[in-house]
């Protein structure tokens, strides 16, 4: 299976990639835009997410709320979605509808700050701070998302603060703020845009150019300041939180090779072995035969600059403390260090990964995605065609190397949830004290 | 530097619903074919008539547990090697039971299907149920229901359900059952259930992706010609409401910085012959982003992330629900917000232009939905499950683009009972209560988890 691609940049410096794929009427539009929450400055934490927010109520000749409308009237779907060091944007729409959709993203590109005003900013403030609330407050364990990479990433790597923001910080957002976001990052030599689907690729650049040629390019924005960190953390790093659930939850994160670099393949490989599905280690030993454990996965942030983490994510059965929980989760990860894994499980693994890789390549929101994070990325969408030979190349070696270097205590950041009425138990642990990260060599 | 000028669509492409084959095969089994192409993809559905309606009384659950655990072991591997090599052909086999049908599927790469379905076949016909699997899984489903007790918008789903329909309703308890009755599960009930259930008469085999008919008729006479059982009979829910009159129901979870609030009643069943009218109604109402109720409670006031209503499709009446979740001061308003919504649903016809976005919608966003051979195959299910006809996809969206201002007026009246509202919200009782009494709604009464 070959994505086909084609490429061009606008003067302006917007890179466009086009992906034909004429089996059902409908094409897929996606934006990225090259800022997340790293590129926010001190006391305007959320503030990313928030400028996304604003992204849907309206520009120049589209109303507040239209954006919405107008893509829904079109029989399309759509959204925005912000991370830490990316936002997107994107419709699918019936395939007779692409000029709309180009429209409507030209259109807040290039002309967004005439339809701001303060009562919108504040309404939005309102949606993001009850998202706030409906997405990590209200929700057991759902503070981990935003403990995990405080933990990981030492303050102030760009990665450390929270994406969702402090509800303080939301509230200092004003209009000069969004003014001066936009015209530093929502510029066409900061984006990526990519159209996946059914179209004329004749027609598709002719729409592109004539909506998106004129805005004009950016100033350039600031450098992120060094993003690169040690290969481990130096140490074991640990919080516990006492949170309203159920039942202990450990997330235990290692840093791992960044996204895209040739050991993050292996870094990958050795996840999947670790939680992808019943039969990997974690599911086979914890919840299967010992049943310590309701439920164990792994997966990484896919972060290509600096540092990844891979995350280890293990609920305990009931009656199961903290200390067994975390006891068996790192038996489980010592033994892959020390003893390494075999060739049946790379095989497994890379199997997994390879279905799991052409059933996503299906959708042409999904096609559109993925070529845009490694144009993104990489500045070259093509690395889509190369990922599987990659996975496919990963020796147990590879996975050895990387469990004997990465996985060991001077690796490792647990972060374990206590339901509050236990936790005076839980306490009894090395771990003094809640909502602080301790770090012993 | 942009332009104001609005583009318009170009004339649109025609489409089908992927075209099918039935066959009947000499045991009754049903086998449905999708030939689809475009990716080497299989989707393998076995829809089974084992829902969770079919439960003998006092085994709710079982339905839930017999599907999941029909990968725990066969005569010839057990539960650990079949996932082995299931997972080295990079696929699984999963079982899930609805209220209306239980269903095992797997999703495989087109080299791998024949040797994957071997194992398939023999999930599906001859599992074992070990005993040990069994306590495990009833385990597991016992750790979920203590994690839904401390997750505020599934407790808000459950408690729903449990607070609108009649005490003798199945659909009064969770679909996977309770920690109850979950607990008094026995493994011979569970091998029972299948005995009984899992019949070729009683099955429809989906098939979807790039295969043609006659291999994929070879391959399942092949694994499944020796499959023979009796007839079952289907089983119909009790889908009565408990009461007519409005009612509020606090569950309480001391300082929720939120009320996860439900708002609702017994809906109508999924072969109604109004459902087209009903959708789009829904649409306009609440099921649309751009919809009244969303616009109202997120983007006009700010009260919530977001607020949807939907009819939960069953072959007996589902809930018809309105769902958000709200800071705790915003819950009497947001209430009422919602409230006059619904009763301006029912007083005036809607606006040509609202029709327009709800049907335009509806008609336009069909193909997106059936990209994937996963979602072809589920697209098919319903077929089976509802018993609809086969043209159903063929003539949906004339049927969607026929639906008139006049019929969601209709809808909105024949179906949404403003005076038999039921209201359900997980959330800090201590601030709520008070303002929900004076609200003067309907009695109100504070339960726990």
């Amino acid at each position: 299976m070959r994505i086909p691609i084609e490429t061009f940049r606008l003067g302006n410096g917007l890179l466009v990639t086009l992906s034909e794929d004429h089996t059902a009427p409908i094409v897929a539009v996606n934006l990225w835009y090259h800022v997340g929450s790293a590129n926010e400055r001190p006391g305007r934490t959320g503030f990313a997410h928030l400028f996304e927010h604003m992204l849907f109520q309206g520009s120049e000749h589209v109303e507040a709320n239209e954006h919405f409308e107008l893509v829904q009237r079109a029989g399309g779907t759509l959204n925005g979605s912000t991370w830490l060091d990316r936002t997107n944007y994107f419709e699918t729409v019936p395939s007779n509808q692409l000029a709309i959709a180009l429209w409507l993203e030209a259109d807040r590109m290039g002309a967004l700050l005439p339809a701001m005003t303060q009562q919108k900013l504040d309404t939005q403030r309102d949606v993001v701070s009850n998202e706030r609330r409906w997405s990590v407050d209200n929700q057991p364990y759902g503070t981990w998302w935003e403990k995990l990479p405080a933990l990981t990433y030492p303050d102030p790597h760009p990665f450390h603060h929270s994406l969702i923001g402090s509800f303080e910080d939301l509230n200092a957002a004003s209009l000069d703020d969004i003014a001066h976001f936009f015209a530093t990052y929502y510029t066409p030599d900061n984006a990526v845009l990519t159209i996946a689907g059914d179209f004329d690729p004749r027609e598709a650049r002719e729409l592109v150019e004539s909506y998106f040629a004129a805005i004009p390019r950016g100033k350039g924005k600031p450098a992120l300041p060094d993003m690169s960190l040690p290969t481990t953390f130096g140490g074991t790093v640990r919080e516990v939180v006492k949170d309203d659930v159920s039942l202990p939850r450990l997330y235990l994160a290692f840093r791992s090779p960044a996204f895209g670099s040739s050991e993050y393949y292996p870094a990958s490989v050795a996840g999947a072995i670790l939680g992808m599905r019943k039969g990997s280690r974690l599911q086979r030993a914890l919840v299967r035969e010992r049943e310590v454990a309701t439920d164990a996965a792994a997966f990484t942030f896919d972060l290509p600059k600096g540092a990844d983490i891979l995350v280890v994510d293990v609920t305990a059965r009931p009656g199961i403390t903290p200390e067994r929980l975390e006891a068996e989760v790192t038996r489980e990860i010592d033994r892959m260090r020390l003893d390494g894994v075999t060739q049946s499980e790379v095989d497994r693994a890379i199997s997994l990964i390879g279905t799991d890789f052409v059933v996503s390549m299906q959708q042409a929101s999904e096609r559109a995605d993925q070529l845009s994070r490694f144009a993104t990325y990489f500045g070259d969408p093509s690395f889509i065609n190369d990922q599987m030979n990659r996975y496919r190349s990963v020796t147990v070696e590879d996975v050895d190397r990387f469990a004997a270097t990465r996985l060991g205590e001077d690796n490792r950041a647990f972060l374990m949830y206590v339901p509050r009425d236990d936790s005076e138990n839980a306490e009894s642990r090395d771990t003094a004290g809640t909502d602080a990260a301790l770090v012993t060599a | 530097m942009t332009t104001a000028i609005r583009p318009q669509p170009g004339p649109a492409r025609e489409y089908h619903f992927p075209s099918f084959e039935r066959r009947l095969l000499p045991n009754g089994l049903t086998l449905l074919v999708a030939p689809a192409h475009s990716l080497p993809v299989v989707t393998v559905l076995a829809i089974v008539d084992a829902g969770a309606v079919a439960e003998p009384s006092g085994q709710e659950g079982v339905a839930h547990l017999a599907a999941l655990a029909l990968n725990e072991g066969t005569p010839k591997y057990d539960g650990e090697a079949l996932t082995e090599y299931l997972e080295r052909l990079g696929t699984s086999v999963g079982g899930s039971a609805g209220w209306d049908s239980a269903s095992l599927a797997m999703t495989v790469l087109r080299d791998n299907l024949e040797n994957a379905f071997v194992h398939f076949a023999e999930v599906l016909v001859t599992p074992t149920f070990p005993t040990a699997a069994i306590e495990r899984l009833k385990g597991e489903r016992i750790a979920e229901l203590m994690q839904i007790e401390s997750e505020p918008r599934e407790l808000a789903d459950e408690k729903f359900d449990e607070y609108i329909y009649d005490v003798t309703s199945r659909f009064r308890l969770p679909l996977g059952g309770s920690k109850q009755s979950v607990s008094n599960l026995a493994r011979d009930e569970v091998a029972a259930f299948h005995a009984s259930r899992y019949q070729p008469s009683a099955t429809t085999l989906i098939v979807v992706g790039d295969v043609n008919v006659a291999e994929v008729e070879r391959m399942v006479s092949g694994e499944l010609d020796g499959w023979n059982g009796s007839v079952v009979l289907s089983s119909k829910a009790n889908d009565k409401p408990v009461r007519t009159s409005r009612a509020v129901r606090i569950v309480r979870k001391e300082d929720a910085p939120q009320s996860e609030v439900r708002i609702g009643h017994v809906g109508v069943p999924r072969t109604h012959p109004d459902y087209f009218s009903i959708t789009v109604m829904n649409a306009v109402l609440g099921g649309l982003f751009s919809s009244r109720i969303n616009l109202n409670l997120r983007e006009a006031h700010g009260y919530t992330y977001g607020a949807s209503s939907s009819f939960d499709w069953r072959r007996e009446a589902g809930p018809f629900v309105i769902g958000t979740a709200v800071a705790s001061d915003a819950t009497v308003p947001a209430i009422q917000e919602t409230l006059k919504e619904i009763d301006r649903m029912r007083a005036e016809p809607i606006s040509d232009s609202e029709l327009s976005l709800a049907t335009s919608y509806l008609e336009g966003v069909f193909p997106i939905r059936y990209e994937t051979t996963a979602a072809i195959a589920a697209a098919l299910a319903t077929l089976v499950i509802y018993d609809l006809p086969s043209d159903w996809y063929d003539s949906y969206r004339a049927h969607m683009g026929a639906v008139t201002v006049k019929d969601v007026l209709a809808a909105a009246r024949a179906y949404v009972h403003p005076d038999s509202l039921q209201i359900v919200i997980v959330g800090d009782a201590s601030a709520i209560r008070e303002p929900l009494e004076a609200l003067a709604f309907g009695p109100v009464d504070v339960v726990n988890p």
